[in-house]
């Protein structure tokens, strides 16, 4: 038997999301004994695909073909869901990613497998097959039991840890086995902000509310991200007025983000927006609002104006970050 | 043009969740139910799009007569009629088989659903829906065109937006952004209560999942208090104590 895992790449580079669902199928397959067998697709280099066996991959299989360097949801599931078939999978991860979550319902209807999304943790086999998700946007955990033989879980990135593991691994080539009939959709462009670290994936992200009084201000947010290394978000109203775009809206009905430190400047914590955000480590809140529900929910709370606060912790941390670099 | 939205029924954003029968059950006691908000800016962009190309909108739901509330809004919207598929919605593969087994017949040009039900969390249903029905999907859409019988679209991907097309019919799952949603009028009010509602019985019994219990997260400890003029301490400590940066 194998557990396979998709590993994503973007622009030929494997993401830290990749590295962490390596790792995950890695450590289910050595408690059953199984192999590891690593799927990547389009064109990712020898060297970065070695990277995968320090993971625990056991077995990599290299698909290529000139068709496959666009991501096509139709196509990608079936060239996995031929791999897996042929390999004997039990469990196929990927991580909860925007193409993760194109991909996996599709392997699952086609391998008629039970599926589970924003999985943060192992199996537990004790008795059938269990795993725990995030449910009502991280308002609760569900544990789900999936009663089918083979199973498919994308897993919630920024969840697992990485296992450094280094194996000795098989790259097999492979064309993937499509026909023009798995490329309906065209893919025409992709843009990617280039120098913006990405929300899903940041560790730190700095979100503003409508305390700031208006997009001009966001340099306060931008300015401590920068200083960070950190992602910006908004809340809702702020996004909802044209202040910031959609995909920074952070919150039940946006984004749900998982990061180790979620900074909330002027934002006053509605339960739609906490349970976009609390899945996160460490939380801070500032807002003038001592009455501001977020201070129920956040670790370390300022009450008091953003405008006067911001720039002392700005400077602060540009202080912290200058010792350290 | 014809499509199908397929609408959830969800608890209210606001819903403070509990459980009840040992946390095995979500309890609805007091609970407000809506249309999953992403499914409604679907059901709006539908609406949009056959307004400009004539056609029809139904909406498909699986679940029990409770979910009638909101299906008589997605008529109120503006949908031309309604499917209810009389079963628990247990799972999204099942709730997929149930609308695979409508749909197959039904010739839909355009299936949409939302990005995912707010209750869940799964988005699994577009995907799933597509490969039970041989078609391609294209998830997280934040615009859709219709021209020829070709969709051209904008989706968000990790760290970008990727502009795509794809000849009908199709599955695909909205974002925030692909409509702004409408607040039905009278006139909307008034015509639900006759549009068709058909309620069909579900077939099939594949329980590839269930859920077996439910958590609520541990309450989070006393948070920390630092006066606004000492404001700097605050990188200090999330450095020294925290270890976050």
């Amino acid at each position: 038997m194998s557990i396979i895992v998709f590993a994503e790449n973007i622009d030929g580079n494997f993401k830290k999301a990749t590295h962490e669902a390596v790792s995950y199928a890695a450590e289910i397959a050595k408690k059953n004994n199984d192999t590891c067998v690593a799927i990547s697709i389009g064109n990712v280099n020898d060297e970065k695909l070695a990277e995968l066996a320090k993971f625990g991959a056991d077995k990599i299989f290299n698909v290529k073909n000139d068709k496959l360097n666009s991501f096509v949801a139709e196509a990608y599931s079936k060239a996995i869901s031929q791999i897996a078939a042929s390999e004997n999978a039990s469990v196929i991860v990927v991580s909860n990613t925007y193409t993760g979550k194109a991909i996996a319902p599709r392997i699952a209807a086609k391998l008629k497998a039970g599926i589970v999304s924003g999985v943060i943790s192992f199996p537990d086999t004790t008795s059938g097959f269990k795993v725990r998700k995030t449910v009502f946007s991280g308002k609760a955990f569900a544990d789900v039991e999936v009663k089918t033989a083979v199973k498919v879980l994308a897993i919630t990135p920024n969840t697992f840890a990485l296992n450094e593991n280094n194996k000795a691994v098989s790259i097999t080539q492979n064309d993937g086995g499509l026909s023009d009939t798995d490329f309906i959709t065209t893919p025409i462009e992709v843009t990617r902000a280039t120098g913006k670290i990405v929300l899903t994936e940041a560790d730190v992200v700095i979100s503003g509310g409508r305390g700031l009084k208006g997009p001009e201000n966001w340099h306060l947010i931008e300015n401590l991200a920068d200083t960070l290394g950190a992602a910006t978000a908004c809340s809702k109203p702020v996004s909802d007025m044209g202040w910031r775009p959609h995909s920074e809206h952070v919150g039940q009905t946006g984004i749900t983000i998982k990061a180790n430190l979620y900074f909330a400047i002027g934002i006053s914590g509605a339960i739609q927006h906490l349970a976009g955000v609390s899945s996160s480590k460490v939380m801070v809140v500032i807002n003038k609002d001592p009455e501001a529900p977020f201070f129920k929910a956040a670790d370390y709370g300022i009450v008091g104006d953003a405008f006067e606060v911001m720039p002392k912790i700005i400077e602060a941390a540009k202080k912290l970050k200058a010792q350290h670099a | 043009m014809k499509i199908l939205v397929c609408i959830s029924n969800v608890p209210d954003t606001t819903t403070k969740i509990t459980f009840t029968g040992d946390n095995t059950k979500f309890n609805t006691a007091g609970v407000q139910f809506i249309i999953n908000p992403y499914d409604e800016l679907a059901l709006t962009r539908a609406l949009e799009l056959t307004e400009k190309l004539t056609g029809t909108v139904t909406v498909i739901n699986v679940g029990l007569a409770d979910a009638e509330a909101s299906i008589r809004k997605a008529l109120a919207i503006g949908a031309t009629d309604a499917v209810r598929v009389n079963a628990e919605p247990t799972d999204a593969y099942f709730v997929a088989e149930q609308i695979a087994a409508y749909a197959k017949n039904e010739n839909y040009d355009l299936i949409l659903t939302g990005r995912e039900s707010i209750d869940y969390n799964g988005g699994q249903v577009c995907g799933l829906l597509a490969e039970m029905l041989g078609l391609p999907s294209v998830n997280a859409i934040n615009s859709l065109e219709i021209e020829n019988g070709v969709a051209t679209m904008t989706r968000d991907i990790d760290g970008g937006r990727e502009k795509l097309s794809c000849k009908l019919p199709f599955v695909a799952s909205a974002l925030q952004e692909l409509a702004e949603a409408r607040i039905p009028n009278m006139r909307g009010i008034m015509s639900a209560r006759t549009k068709p509602l058909k309620v069909v019985e579900a077939t099939g019994n594949d329980f590839t999942s269930a859920t077996v219990s439910f958590e609520l997260p541990a309450a989070k400890g006393s948070c920390k208090m630092i006066a606004p003029e000492n404001a700097e301490q605050l990188i200090e400590l999330l450095h020294t104590e925290a270890k976050v940066i």
